[in-house]
């Protein structure tokens, strides 16, 4: 079976950006699949795991930012869609873990 | 011993959240002198590693103990920084370095905690405390004790520390203990929101204690001091306080489900003060006749970037789905005073309350007055019952014209996007006398008295300044006067009018306001019990038909 890659960019509008519960919500979400998931806030990285809450809220990416996913693993598609739609909904997922 | 107070005289503190207590001194120790002896580096790496399962476990359970989201999102935070390797990598490798558990951990969490303190947003500054409470965590179980604040506590006891971290204070068993002082410490901190939110009394800023374990204190969070070494006979007269109180709150609270009514059968809206989502879950519409205030302020609190439209018309929905077809009253940004919004308020004002606050400040801020509008008119659309939004500290009519133009302004250019869009009632706070005063040149669709406002500007008289405490009165004969009046302008006119404000809870107040024919009262959440109760025991008799 071939590796397989997805990439996907979008635009954060959380009003106090990727700070501490987004960050958590992000960073367990892409634990959840199998694929290696990275982030960037630019198109030419750096890129950091998104599956690190600390670095993911190190990049103290501010509203409006466009944040970059990368994927790598049979459900790379997955991961980078279903990042996508978490902070396309404002990082509103109801479901308590 | 050098600087602390003896312990027999009263010592003042800051009330952080009322009431009263009586127990045990019960101190929590801060000092982290201990010793572990260090093993080789794979029995360090496996002390570390027990010691963060051990402190996951915590968490976990502290979590799932939670009731309000809000204290458990703060948990959940440090859960999922302590799950993370990029955290504790560094730790491990000093370790493999020869550095005991204990340093290295020590060492990687104040790297990251003097990063966080060293970042512009104040929100990410506050992230510190969070890493702090981590690691003291961590530390405590590398060093066998558990949390040193989990040691049990006597009934009743009187929690005494230095300062306290939230996830501290949710460690305590507050259904032990009884109250909490705090040497550090303020009335506007994380934990002073979560004793209120408990009504655990509660004492900040006392200085510093010397105080015998196990020795009685009582906690006077109404008075707002801490008395060591009571009298047999003040012991006496706390206990009759206490006894008073909990027998009071036990009648009031038959009053709850039902509708407010007087004695002879006027009946009387009671709707409730509400400012935070987090007193949602724990509070039954029921008990209240709607909102009669929802202050905005806490969706400007929490991060230095404001609120958007979106967060403030999800916030707004909420409250209306939670009144259920009750009338809402939702006011606009009332910051300045006494409660500042950063880069928003201006800091440098010799005299704040009489500075630019209220409606003052978002008329000069008019983009963020607008996105406020907005979120506030689609939520009119979707309303399920009456919803009024009002402003606060207007003074003159142009003002008051002005907010609601611009108001409508927004409302019509929503339309024309084709956002689903409402005009709600338009109504204003009466807090200002000169607003009072020519009470006919508003033209609203409501009025809301504001009382502590009103009372602080008609008598001239700080409402936070304690010396002048018995000054400021709301059965001032001037503050009825201006209150009788705008009652009176709004019945000759058909529209509503409501008082929000500490006086409302005040029994002896409300026979002067009910007097008055005011028949609208908003008031805390802890406070509804009460005020039902007080207008049972009303008579208006004499007062003549109207009702």
């Amino acid at each position: 079976m071939a590796t397989k890659k997805a990439a996907a960019a979008v635009l954060m509008t959380h009003d106090i950006g990727l700070h501490a519960r987004p960050s958590v919500k992000l960073t367990r979400l892409a634990k959840s699949f199998d694929a290696a998931v990275d982030l960037a806030l630019s198109e030419d990285g750096p890129w950091i795991d998104a599956k690190s809450i600390v670095k993911v809220m190190a990049t103290k990416a501010p509203r409006d930012t466009t944040l970059h996913f990368r994927a790598e693993g049979a459900d790379a598609e997955e991961a980078v869609s279903a990042l996508v739609e978490l902070v396309k909904n404002d990082f509103r997922n109801d479901r308590r873990a | 011993m050098t600087d602390a107070r003896k312990p027999q005289t009263p010592v003042a503190g800051q009330i952080a959240s009322r009431g009263l207590a009586v127990g045990p001194v019960h101190i929590v120790a801060e000092g982290r002198e201990r010793r572990r002896t260090q093993g080789d580096a794979a029995q360090e790496a496996a002390a570390l590693r027990d010691a963060m399962a051990r402190a996951a476990r915590d968490l976990g359970g502290l979590i799932e103990a939670q009731a309000d989201d809000e204290a458990a999102a703060i948990l959940e935070v440090q859960l999922a920084l302590l799950e993370d390797d990029g955290l504790t990598e560094g730790a491990f490798e000093a370790i493999a370095g020869g550095a005991p558990a204990e340093r290295a951990w020590r060492d990687a969490l104040d790297a990251q905690i003097r990063d966080y303190e060293a970042a512009d947003d104040e929100y990410f500054r506050a992230r510190a405390t969070d890493l702090a409470d981590l690691r003291d965590r961590v530390l405590d179980h590398l060093f066998g004790s558990g949390p040193a604040a989990v040691s049990p506590c006597p009934t009743g006891a009187i929690v005494v520390v230095d300062d306290l971290t939230p996830s501290r204070f949710l460690d305590l068993d507050w259904t032990v203990c009884g109250g909490l002082a705090l040497s550090r410490g303020s009335p506007t901190s994380h934990v002073a929101m979560l004793a209120r939110a408990r009504g655990v009394p509660m004492l900040t800023g006392l200085g510093p204690l010397s105080l015998e374990r196990g020795g009685i204190v009582i906690l006077d969070a109404e008075a707002g001091r801490l008395e060591p070494a009571p009298t047999a006979r003040r012991l006496r007269e706390a206990a009759g306080r206490i006894a008073d109180a909990e027998a009071r709150r036990a009648k009031e609270n038959t009053h709850l489900a039902r509708p407010a009514v007087t004695a002879d059968g006027v009946a009387v809206s009671v709707l409730v003060n509400l400012e935070e989502l987090g007193q949602l879950d724990a509070l039954d519409p029921a008990i209240c006749d709607g909102i009669g205030l929802l202050r905005t302020e806490f969706l400007f609190s929490s991060a230095r970037a404001l609120p958007s439209e979106e967060a403030q018309y999800a916030a707004y929905v909420r409250f209306l789905d939670w009144a259920a077809g009750r009338p809402v009253t939702i006011r606009t940004l009332d910051a300045g005073g006494d409660k500042p919004v950063p880069g928003l308020t201006p800091e440098d004002e010799a005299n704040p309350f009489l500075g630019v606050r209220g409606i003052r400040l978002s008329l000069r801020h008019r983009d963020v007055f607008e996105v406020q509008l907005r979120a506030l008119a689609r939520a009119a659309a979707g309303a399920c019952g009456p919803l009024g939004v009002m402003f606060p500290m207007v003074t003159t009519p142009a003002e008051f014209v002005l907010a609601r133009t611009i108001f409508e302004d927004v409302i019509a250019g929503l339309a024309a996007d084709g956002v689903a869009a409402a005009r709600p009632a338009i109504g204003m706070m009466v807090e200002v006398p000169a607003a009072a005063i020519r009470i006919a040149d508003f033209d609203a669709d409501f009025y809301s008295i504001g009382s502590n406002d009103l009372i602080q500007y008609v008598l001239a008289c700080s409402r936070d300044n304690a010396a002048l405490r018995d000054m400021f009165d709301g059965g001032d004969p001037a503050v009825v006067e201006l209150i009788a009046r705008t009652v009176a302008h709004g019945r000759a006119t058909g529209r509503s009018v409501s008082l929000c404000g500490d006086m409302a809870g005040d029994a002896d107040a409300l026979d002067l306001l009910l007097g008055c024919g005011l028949r609208a009262f908003s008031v805390a959440p802890a406070v509804i019990g009460r005020i039902k109760a007080a207008i049972a025991a009303t008579r208006l008799a004499g007062e003549g038909g109207h009702g």
